[in-house]
């Protein structure tokens, strides 16, 4: 059987697939609504495994790529890996556009997002129907994609990976809140669709970050955002239109986990939820993330990121009618834990 | 702007009370026994911090943090390790960090004028050096060669 790396090292040239309508809707709407918050409860999955680290520091590949087909079968209501990514992925996506998989590597190596993890993505992709040139795993730089276990390629017959440094940002500056920024070309040039890969972690500034957060990794100055526990930054960056458009889909990392001294690794406030967390609501799944961590701080017996001044208001604002990216209502986020 | 310095150029200047001081703060190969330095050492201006710690930068940068110097090493071959040193503008600042990072769990050593240790990292201050050295991994022998690491870095602070 060949190993994951190999897999991807090949060129897969599969035939057009059915996509969904209803992802294209999403695509078509987004910007304009977020139709999570329009259609009723939003759907979180956390799929767990256990088993997922044995015995070494990293997670056993095998076991990410089985979990994650139970997390995307709990996902889509399909029980065949291949039909729950058609399912997900729109049709012209997935016939000959590019999908970014925007990892998190910024706490450096033993905080970020897992290569198996990356890696199974983009098996799944291409058994699906994307060529592995028009997968491109991405982040701000090499140094970061080499923290998530990444080597940079710019090769298009194979499954491209490189960062902001090699694509570059916009000239153009745009507004977010009350602040510039610049765009990463990869989003707003490359990227027909972006899956997210964050990885759950504490935040200094932010109390948690995850879905919305990862975001910081697609502009040129993210410290500029980081005003105020980074509250209304977050939010303010994902209603920017290409931001809001592109990226709907989460595979959040989850599979270890700082509680406290985040973002960098700080090995001994470790935890391993093992665990995948999905969905399309960004605002539910970083209410849900909260929440883990929360309850971690309180198995560790460390205060709540209330009580040390570190709430993450930035979901609320999120989810505010001045934003509308999705829901923090708990009573509007149907959790699926599998 | 972020410097990546060869061994033989990276050179920081500190000022400790009104006397300059040069210093290189990362051992090279074989200073210290089993530990090689596997990276060049790269540094980063005050303003330039977020590029390597986005997130964790400000709070360093609100005690007075100059600059920064990091590097990964490696030890006997099997233990990878990074050591990020930080220039503070003065001894408070780096007494500061260390404090406000002392969450419980850690064991006091003695390493520079004040440190902690964890099973997988080492934490210290000297002057206006705050000294932070984490291990990816947690072997029986990783807390004694982080300590042993600490030592090196400390004798030429």
């Amino acid at each position: 059987m060949k190993s994951r790396r190999e897999f991807l090292k090949e060129a897969a040239t599969g035939a057009v697939l059915l996509g969904s309508s209803a992802a294209a809707e999403k695509l078509a709407f987004a910007g304009m609504l977020e139709p999570h918050v329009a259609a009723g409860k939003s759907k979180v999955v956390i799929a767990r495994d256990a088993s997922l680290h044995g015995a070494g520091a990293q997670p056993d590949e095998q076991r990410v790529l089985n979990l994650l087909d139970k997390a995307m079968a709990a996902y889509t209501g399909r029980d065949k890996p291949l039909e729950a990514w058609k399912s997900i992925i729109p049709a012209d996506i997935l016939a000959g556009k590019t999908i970014g998989l925007k990892v998190n590597g910024l706490g450096g190596r033993g905080i970020s997002t897992h290569a198996a993890l990356t890696l199974a993505i983009a098996e799944r992709l291409q058994q699906a129907g994307v060529r592995a040139g028009n997968i491109l795993v991405w982040e701000r730089d090499a140094r970061s994609l080499a923290a998530c276990g990444m080597t940079v390629n710019t090769d298009a017959s194979r499954v491209r990976c490189y960062g902001n440094d090699v694509g570059d940002y916009e000239d153009q500056p745009v507004q977010c809140g009350a602040t510039q920024i610049r765009l990463a070309k990869i989003l707003t040039r490359e990227c027909a669709m972006v899956i997210n890969l964050p990885i759950l972690k504490d935040h200094e500034m932010a109390g948690v970050t995850f879905s919305m957060k990862n975001m910081y990794g697609v502009v040129d100055r993210p410290f500029l955002l980081h005003a105020n526990n980074c509250n209304p930054g977050v939010a303010d960056l994902n209603t920017i239109p290409a931001v809001r458009a592109k990226v709907w889909f989460t595979i959040g990392d989850a599979i270890s986990s700082v509680y406290d001294g985040g973002p960098g690794f700080r090995p001994e406030r470790l935890w391993y939820p093992n665990a995948l967390v999905v969905g399309e609501d960004r605002v539910a799944l970083d209410h849900t993330a909260w929440q883990m961590i929360e309850r971690q701080r309180a198995t560790a017996g460390v205060q709540s990121l209330e009580a040390v001044g570190r709430r993450p208001d930035y979901i609320a604002t999120a989810a505010d009618t001045a934003h509308r990216l999705g829901t923090n209502d708990p009573g509007r986020i149907r959790l699926v834990e599998v | 702007m972020v410097a990546v310095a060869t061994a033989a150029i990276a050179l920081m200047t500190a000022s400790a009370g009104c006397k300059k001081k040069t210093v290189e703060p990362l051992p090279p190969s074989g200073a210290v026994a089993g530990w090689e330095k596997s990276s060049d050492t790269r540094v980063y201006e005050a303003k330039d911090l977020w590029q390597y710690i986005d997130g964790d930068a400000e709070q360093y940068i609100a005690a007075g943090v100059v600059s920064t110097s990091t590097s990964d090493y490696k030890y006997q071959n099997q233990l990878d390790a990074v050591v990020d040193v930080y220039t503070m503008g003065d001894s408070a600042g780096a007494r500061k960090i260390l404090e406000s990072g002392n969450s419980g769990g850690a064991k006091n050593v003695q390493v520079g004028d004040a440190g902690l240790a964890y099973e997988q990292s080492v934490i210290f201050r000297k002057g206006p050096y705050l000294v932070r050295i984490v291990a990816y991994d947690a072997t029986p022998g990783t807390e004694q060669a982080l300590l042993a690491l600490a030592h090196g870095v400390e004798a030429r602070l």
